[in-house]
């Protein structure tokens, strides 16, 4: 199995502290200032209309929708659907990853024998299984999380399968010398190796699990926030489809921060970590 | 000029190599054909209305997809693929190296690119549909613009993260802009970049499927639609195997060319291990 390593090597340690102190201005302010350009640019094509209205509705407007959209109870209903699928794949997959990767990851019989298995099913598209899902389960959310159970498993399983396969050879040989037994092993040896990898599997896994929860919506039709999408588009509103997508991408991206949070919260012990607050 | 990495010679084991192959056979193949096997029992003893027997399946994948559907159906599929992918990689490296190169631009576009990377890519499909209308190129910027973000975010982390020594090093010798950008930027920043690549693949067959069963009348994914709103279920499922072997095709290019890529790098990571 190939993958580049999660973590970055990070070779300076040189703290320079006044640059640091001009860039913590800077770089927001420039950030600002490239959302700023990129709305009133939107703003712009839209208000010459050098694209058709019906085709590209001005950022005014689209955000006036997302204003009334907000106000509307149905819309946090379904952002809670959206998001319930989400969160119940998630927990289902990291679950299953975690039991799974570290049970075949530390047995040689079961990984010799379960490497072919794994390298052919994992590469196979999770919406691959969209019709056989909507078969078994028909518009419901359990079909949804077929999907989104198949499509992380596999993030979170194959990072503790490396994370496991990471352990330090020499501190392997001395917990087996000072006679460690298996719990205290697991406890001190394995877990600790492997937790960094599980974290970027969760972190990788919560990002695949909005794509999928958002996909299975628009296409199996269960309700949430895609199948909002899907049913404005093809009613023709597109303000509202370019509102959504933008609530989707809030919604990404507040995923996105706050996995990353909890990682270097829970690895502020690991080197990749202190690494990254050095810099 | 043979080079000896190492002074002890041991003594060569022809006759082990079989039996190794053997085993190694053994331990490949197990698994799949067992389960095959109780998943074909199972079939034939109580066949299920949606999971027939491996057999109607192999039946059915050659009857729907060896004949015209391959160039009509598959083919146009797996080019639309391979464009997108390509210009996604293109264009996120060309991009990424230059926002990693410049910190002005880099930190101008930061919140927005975080912001995009963000997005579901399939909830571009509705709005590239509404600005491009449904065409074939459409479904390739699609494809393209929904993969481009993995790679082109690794590319900005790797290019960033190019060692300050090595940097420093160019400038002494005074190297060119393009020979620090050839020999040293972009190897550096490879391994960052296959695993950007790696993420890309699979969102762009995502995104291929997707796209696909919502505006169109032939395709891979629009097949698969087809078949299982016609509760054609051996042919569904046929429609499965195959884009299972268009992800098991990608994922075995990816691999050689990883390989080759960072030849290098997978060199220095068994020398740090040894």
């Amino acid at each position: 199995m190939t993958l580049a390593p999660p973590a970055p090597v990070h070779t300076s340690t040189v703290v320079v502290p006044r640059r640091r102190r001009r860039r913590s201005f800077r770089a927001p302010l420039l950030g600002l200032l490239g959302v700023i350009v990129f709305l009133a640019g939107w703003q712009l094509v839209a208000a010459a209309e050098l694209i058709n209205p019906s085709q590209l509705p001005s950022a005014t407007a689209t955000f006036a929708r997302l204003g009334t959209m907000v106000s509307d109870l149905e819309f946090w209903r379904n952002v809670g659907r959206t998001m319930t699928a989400w969160a119940i794949g998630l927990a289902i997959a990291a679950v299953a990853g975690i039991l799974l990767g570290g049970l075949i990851g530390l047995v040689p019989i079961l990984r010799r024998g379960t490497h072919s298995s794994i390298e052919f099913l994992r590469p196979i598209p999770s919406v691959a299984l969209i019709p056989l899902a909507i078969l078994t389960f028909g518009i419901q959310m359990q079909a949804a999380l077929v999907i989104i159970v198949y499509a992380c498993f596999w993030q979170v399983f194959v990072q503790v399968l490396y994370g496991v396969a990471d352990i330090d050879t020499v501190a392997r040989d001395t917990a087996r010398s000072y006679g460690l037994t298996r719990g205290a092993q697991l406890r001190s040896l394995v877990l600790p190796t492997a937790l960094p990898y599980i974290f970027t599997g969760l972190r990788l896994a919560a990002s695949v699990a909005l794509i999928l929860a958002i996909t299975a919506e628009m296409t199996i039709l269960n309700p949430g926030l895609g199948n909002v999408i899907i049913i404005a588009a093809s009613n023709g509103n597109i303000t509202t489809v370019y509102a959504v997508v933008i609530v989707t991408g809030a919604l990404g991206l507040i995923i996105n921060l706050v996995f990353r949070a909890i990682e270097r919260r829970a690895l502020a012990w690991h080197q990749s970590v202190r690494g990254e607050e050095i810099l | 000029m043979t080079l000896y990495t190492s002074t002890v010679r041991t003594a060569p084991r022809r006759p082990r190599v079989w039996a190794r192959l053997t085993t190694t056979t053994v331990y490949a193949l197990a698994l799949p054909i067992s389960l095959l096997i109780i998943w074909g029992v199972w079939g034939t003893i109580a066949p299920g209305k949606f999971f027939p027997a491996p057999g109607r399946i192999a039946e059915a994948f050659v009857k729907t997809w060896i004949g015209p559907a391959f160039v009509t159906d598959v083919v146009p599929s797996l080019v639309r693929l391979a464009v997108a992918i390509l210009i996604a990689i293109a264009v996120g490296i060309a991009a990424g190296t230059l926002i990693g190169l410049v910190r002005w631009l880099r930190e101008l576009v930061e919140p927005l690119m975080e912001f995009f990377r963000a997005i579901p890519p399939p909830v571009l499909i509705p709005v590239f549909v509404a600005l491009l209308g449904v065409t074939d190129n459409m479904k390739v910027i699609v494809i393209a613009f929904g993969s481009l973000w993995p790679v082109l975010l690794n590319t900005v982390d790797g290019v960033r993260s190019t060692d300050a020594v090595m940097t420093e090093t160019a400038r002494s010798f005074s190297l060119t802009p393009g020979q620090r950008l050839f020999s040293l930027v972009l190897p550096a920043a490879s391994p960052r970049i296959m695993a950007g690549v790696r993420q890309t693949l699979s969102v762009a067959l995502i995104m291929m499927v997707i796209s696909e069963m919502f505006f169109s009348s032939s395709g891979l994914g629009f097949k698969i639609a087809y078949f299982q709103r016609n509760y054609l279920i051996a042919e569904m499922w046929s429609g499965i195997v195959l884009l299972g072997l268009v992800g098991i095709l990608l994922a075995v290019i990816f691999t050689f060319v990883e390989r080759r890529v960072l030849r290098w790098y997978h060199g220095i990571k068994e020398v740090e291990r040894a």
